[in-house]
């Protein structure tokens, strides 16, 4: 996959292509003392609690609010305290060094995508391996792999990441005639080159979607997405002129923090809430959407609401465009909304609910393929039936 | 990851979909042209010369049916009158065998005891010639002249279009095409382009019969003979030639009698001559195929023609089933009354075959009794469904590779094959093959191809059979057990699952879920007149399974209540077509009208290449009677014994084909895959799973 990916597009245009050298540092950020919820029990499934996954989203960019805060803090505190000792158990006990900690150390790096934050943790793994032999490390790997799948199974991309990497450590032709210290070195080297991929393979989806907008466009942008805010700002940094228009992206909001951030760029941003997307689909030109993931099918799992924008868009023959870089394909294949286990979120609703009242939590749906028309990719701009193509001939 | 990778630089063009081939060199275009003026407007990709793996139902329907309509009195007396003509033919065939013409008198197949015990006492006497006949000299093909039938199928699709152009240009422009064919058979004829040839001029005696009357038919007659005259011919092309005058003479008399008919157009003698567009193409199309041909580009031909699967057998091409039931092993009588649209499929009169074969049991002494015996099994529906039937021939060939000795003076490898082609071929004849058993012999027959020749004959036959046995159990035995694991996890608590007909994954699927502790509820749907689901029904009940047995009547009233659809498939197509038991497209439409997801479970062994849009052009025909009889139901039986009656005609078809669109997911042994990945699976693993 890979050597596959439309790379070339950054080679050609080699001026834009600096990215941030300072961000792609290889050692783990030192472990931070604050107090943030660690090890919260994302299978507890209670209104209040709150997925992993979208917990580092808040902390990076989520509109924080000071009571959901409070929320998400007494959830982990009661998260610890009951399922907080058999997460120790599943990881590596009796060790000094744990996959998830240092998975949750890279994790805090605002711009480090979560797969990625696993890749370096497995890489970790193998830097502080014992392991004498290829098989030895393979099996170690495969348990980091499992309990950090295990400790947050909600994140698709994190899941995706493992995979991947475990696909590359056991099916490599490459590693199977090198003595095992070049072969851990070379492991680790693609580790770490895996990270700098996921910050190219945004600026290649950036570069491939300049393409598609156009000057007078107007885009309809829903959730934050880092990769639709890279395109975004490629586009304005390219003088085209177009139009956003912001969904909130209810609970969390993070569709301020994208027109926050677009108003910087000077880009003319509309918000709206997120029930107006109907009302204002005839002035749009395209709708632009990250993924939380990719799925077999070529459908997306993205953040609540994707689904019904996609599905207003589509009665109206708008196109609808996903960004997801490519470790974010997975090999899932939900059949209908309720096929994966739900991410729970909880919801600010501002008033007191009373008790007998249940609240939806679920913070993503599935949108199925043939609502979607395009997504970029870092292997280039696909259709959506090409994504279980790729698939197949990564992992089989 | 890297090394498939590796393999996958090298670019390789899909044969998918209309991708149509680039050839090195191209066959001369002038040749056609020169003959032939293309419509330029046409932009239908049958025009290219090439054939792509597509199969494009016959063209011949719509204009068909409508003239069919216009002059339906002339039609039906014509083809009555031609009908006992069939039959001469079929008696002439069986007294081919010189057994029963040393008797003096033809013996049918079904008569009393003394006969049959005395056919098979001279099918002692005669045996080397009915062996000849029968299981003999050229089968490699696997039965029928492949190549040939290749070649007519190639030319009917270049021909269609053209062949437009003379027949609104009049009887002239045939003319000329007939002397450019008879120039041709002048030229060094082979004994296909004769053939060719002939059906060029019996088209177009077809086709100035309709435009301009009698005389044109008597100029055509003398040509006709004149060249028959000059090319040798053998005894049965002189025959067809015959026929071919004695049709003219009736159809030139009919159109005496009918001149209103003829001045509206070309549509009676379309009639008159039931599969006369189908000689008609192959009468502008052999011409350039015969130019072509001599233009020197055979070589790419021929291997254009290797990686592309042979077309079936057209079974309303009279010559060609002529040709195949003189080579038939047993006697299928055909049913009279067939259905216009279906009439390239075979159809026989069910019944009378298993007593007609069971009589021949000893005269067939080229036939491995195993290979008989599952023969037999097909004929009587002893042995159904895909994996079924798979495993049942794999296992008989597995016998006869176990008692197989190659003979003096030949190689196991050319022998071997040539021995399964026409035990193939036999198999054919019992019971049309399914995709997936395709797939398998072709499996079988690279398998022996590629044994390395420093092998001995013991050990290459230990190869054989160890590669069977690794084919069933993995292909068919553990593909099933990854499907199962995979499909099991899409059931959930509290589903409600549908099934149609009797998949025997899907049977595998409901059982494992079961004891996976699911709690589910099952929706058996079944249809005359097989009752498949019955017998599903039953075994699910024995294990516990609460279920609901309905009609495919009642199958939109019971979707809405329904979660998921499990359907088995006999195969699936490259563009995710999947064709499976009559009544699967029906219950995955109204699965996708009540957006219920249906989920195909198949085994990657049964994926074929090939790209089919309808169940037209390749399917199978059922015994008529199976519909026109309701069994216990004696005052609703008021269609019972008519199946023979001129005007009614019976359609029971065995398969159809489910539209990717109706399919939310493919179940494989390599996962779960969207309709749209079959070419993906195909293309990438098919060399895989032939080297195995």
């Amino acid at each position: 996959m890979w050597h596959r990916s439309a790379s070339f597009i950054l080679d050609k245009n080699q001026n834009d292509t600096v990215y941030p050298a300072d961000s792609v540092t290889l050692t783990p950020p030192p472990p931070s003392s604050i107090s943030t919820p660690q090890n919260p029990n994302p299978n507890l499934n209670r209104n209040m609690s709150m997925s992993a996954y979208y917990q580092t989203r808040a902390a990076h960019h989520g509109v924080v609010t000071s009571d959901w805060l409070a929320q998400s803090q007494e959830a982990a505190t009661r998260a610890v305290a009951t399922g907080g000792q058999e997460i120790v158990d599943g990881g590596k006990s009796g060790r000094a060094f744990s996959v998830i900690d240092e998975f949750n150390n890279w994790r805090k790096q605002p711009d480090l995508a979560e797969a990625v934050a696993a890749i370096r943790a497995l890489a970790a793994v193998i830097r502080n391996s014992e392991a004498k032999t290829m098989m030895e490390l393979e099996i170690e790997l495969k348990k980091a792999s499992d309990s950090l799948k295990s400790w947050d199974t909600t994140s698709i991309s994190l899941t995706a990441g493992c995979d991947l990497f475990m696909r590359y450590v056991t099916r490599t032709s490459a590693l199977e005639y090198e003595d095992f210290n070049s072969a851990r070195s070379r492991l680790i080297e693609r580790a770490e080159k895996f990270g700098e991929i996921s910050y190219k393979a945004r600026k290649i989806i950036a570069m491939l979607s300049q393409d598609f907008i156009f000057d007078g466009c107007t885009i309809l942008v829903h959730g934050f997405s880092r990769v639709v805010m890279e395109v975004l700002k490629m586009a304005a940094q390219n003088k085209k002129l177009f139009r956003v228009l912001c969904t909130e992206g209810r609970p969390d909001r993070s569709g301020l923090r994208l027109a926050n951030e677009l108003a910087k760029l000077d880009v003319p941003v509309k918000l709206l809430i997120d029930s107006a997307v109907a009302y204002t689909m005839d002035e749009v030109d395209m709708v632009f959407v990250g993924a939380d993931g990719v799925v077999e099918s070529g459908g997306i799992i993205n953040m609540m609401g994707t689904y019904q924008i996609a599905l207003v868009a589509h009665s109206m023959n708008k196109p609808v465009y996903v960004a997801a870089e490519s470790y974010k394909f997975a090999r899932l294949y939900p059949l209908d909304q309720k096929d994966m286990g739900p991410a729970l979120r909880p919801i600010d609703f501002g008033v007191p609910i009373p008790s007998k009242v249940e609240v939806e939590t679920s913070a993503r749906d599935y949108t199925p393929p043939q609502y979607l028309t395009l997504l970029f990719t870092d292997l280039g701009v696909l259709t959506p039936s090409v994504v279980s193509d790729e698939l197949i001939q990564l992992y089989l | 990851m890297d090394a498939r990778r590796v393999s996958q630089v090298v670019p390789k063009v899909r044969q998918v979909g209309f991708v149509t081939h680039s050839d090195p060199n191209p066959p001369p275009q002038a040749s056609r042209t020169q003959s032939v003026p293309i419509e330029s407007n046409s932009g239908t990709p049958y025009d290219s010369p090439d054939f792509s793996p597509v199969m494009i139902p016959p063209p011949r329907h719509h204009s068909e049916n409508l003239s069919h309509l216009r002059s339906a009195a002339v039609a039906v007396p014509e083809s009555s009158s031609r009908r006992p003509m069939w039959d001469d033919r079929v008696a002439v065939v069986g007294s081919y065998n010189p057994g029963n013409s040393l008797l003096g008198q033809p013996v049918s197949p079904n008569s009393s005891e003394v006969n049959s015990e005395a056919s098979t006492t001279l099918g002692w006497f005669g045996r080397n010639s009915s062996g000849k006949f029968s299981a003999g000299s050229s089968f490699p093909g696997g039965g029928f002249d492949l190549t040939t039938v290749k070649m007519e199928n190639f030319t009917q699709l270049e021909g269609k279009k053209p062949e437009a152009v003379p027949e609104r240009g009049g009887g002239a422009a045939v003319e000329v095409h007939n002397e450019v064919s008879s120039s041709t058979a002048k030229a060094k004829t082979t004994k296909a382009e004769r053939r060719a040839m002939q059906e060029a001029q019996r088209a177009a005696k077809a086709a100035t019969k309709g435009k301009g009357g009698g005389g044109g038919v008597e100029v055509n007659n003398r040509e006709s003979s004149s060249n028959t005259l000059k090319a040798k011919t053998t005894k049965a092309e002189r025959r067809e030639t015959q026929e071919a005058q004695r049709a003219a003479k009736a159809a030139g008399k009919a159109q005496g009698n009918k001149p209103v008919a003829a001045a509206g157009g070309a549509g009676p003698s379309n009639i008159l001559r039931q599969p006369s567009q189908n000689r008609d193409d192959p009468a502008v199309g052999s011409t350039i195929a015969g130019s072509d041909r001599r233009g020197g580009d055979r070589p790419p031909e021929r291997e254009r023609k290797k990686d592309v699967p042979p077309p079936r057998m057209q079974f309303d091409d009279q010559g060609r089933v002529n040709k195949s039931k003189k080579r038939a092993v047993f006697n299928q009588p055909e049913a009279k009354n067939r259905v216009e649209l279906f009439r390239h499929l075979p159809q026989y009169e069910h019944g009378s075959q298993l007593t007609d074969l069971e009589s021949k049991f000893l005269e067939l002494d080229s036939m491995h009794p195993a290979v008989y015996k599952v023969g037999v099994q097909y004929l009587a529906g002893d042995v159904t469904g895909g994996n079924a039937r798979c495993i049942a021939m794999l296992r008989a060939f597995q016998e006869v590779i176990n008692d197989y000795s190659t003979p003096p003076g030949k190689t196991l490898v050319r022998d071997l094959t040539a021995k399964i082609s026409s035990y193939v071929s036999f198999l054919i004849e019992c019971r049309p093959l399914s995709m997936s058993m395709g797939n398998a012999i072709r499996f079988q027959k690279s398998r022996i191809a590629k044994l390395p020749l420093t092998l001995s004959e013991t050990e290459a036959k230990a190869a054989l059979c160890n590669d069977i046995d690794r084919f069933i159990n993995e292909k068919i035995i553990l593909a099933d057990k990854v499907i199962v694991r995979h499909a099991a996890t899409k059931v959930r608590d509290g589903d409600v699952l549908l099934t149609y007909g009797s998949s025997c994954v899907v049977e595998m699927i409901l059982l494992y879920a079961h004891e996976l502790g699911k709690q589910f509820r099952v929706v058996v749907v079944d249809s005359r007149p097989k009752h498949e689901g019955q017998a599903l029904l039953r075994r699910l009940l024995a294990k516990g399974l609460s279920c609901t047995y309905t009609h495919i009547n009642a199958v939109s009233y019971i979707m809405h209540e329904v979660t998921r659809v499990f359907l088995g498939a006999s195969s699936v197509l490259s563009n995710g077509t999947t064709y499976s038991r009559v009544g699967t497209a029906c219950v995955a439409m109204v699965a996708h009208a009540f957006r219920v997801p249906v989920l195909i479970c198949c085994e990657a062994y049964k994926f074929h290449e090939r790209v089919q849009l309808d169940s037209i052009c390749s399917n199978e025909l059922g015994d008529s009677n199976d519909i026109a009889r309701v069994p216990g139901r004696p005052d609703v039986n008021s269609m019972d014994n008519r199946t023979n009656e001129k005007n009614l005609q019976f359609l029971n078809l065995m398969y159809d084909a489910t539209p990717s669109e109706y399919v939310s997911m493919i179940i494989t042994d390599y996962g779960m895959i969207p309709p749209t990945s079959v070419p993906v699976i195909v293309r990438e693993y098919r060399r895989e799973y032939l080297l195995i």
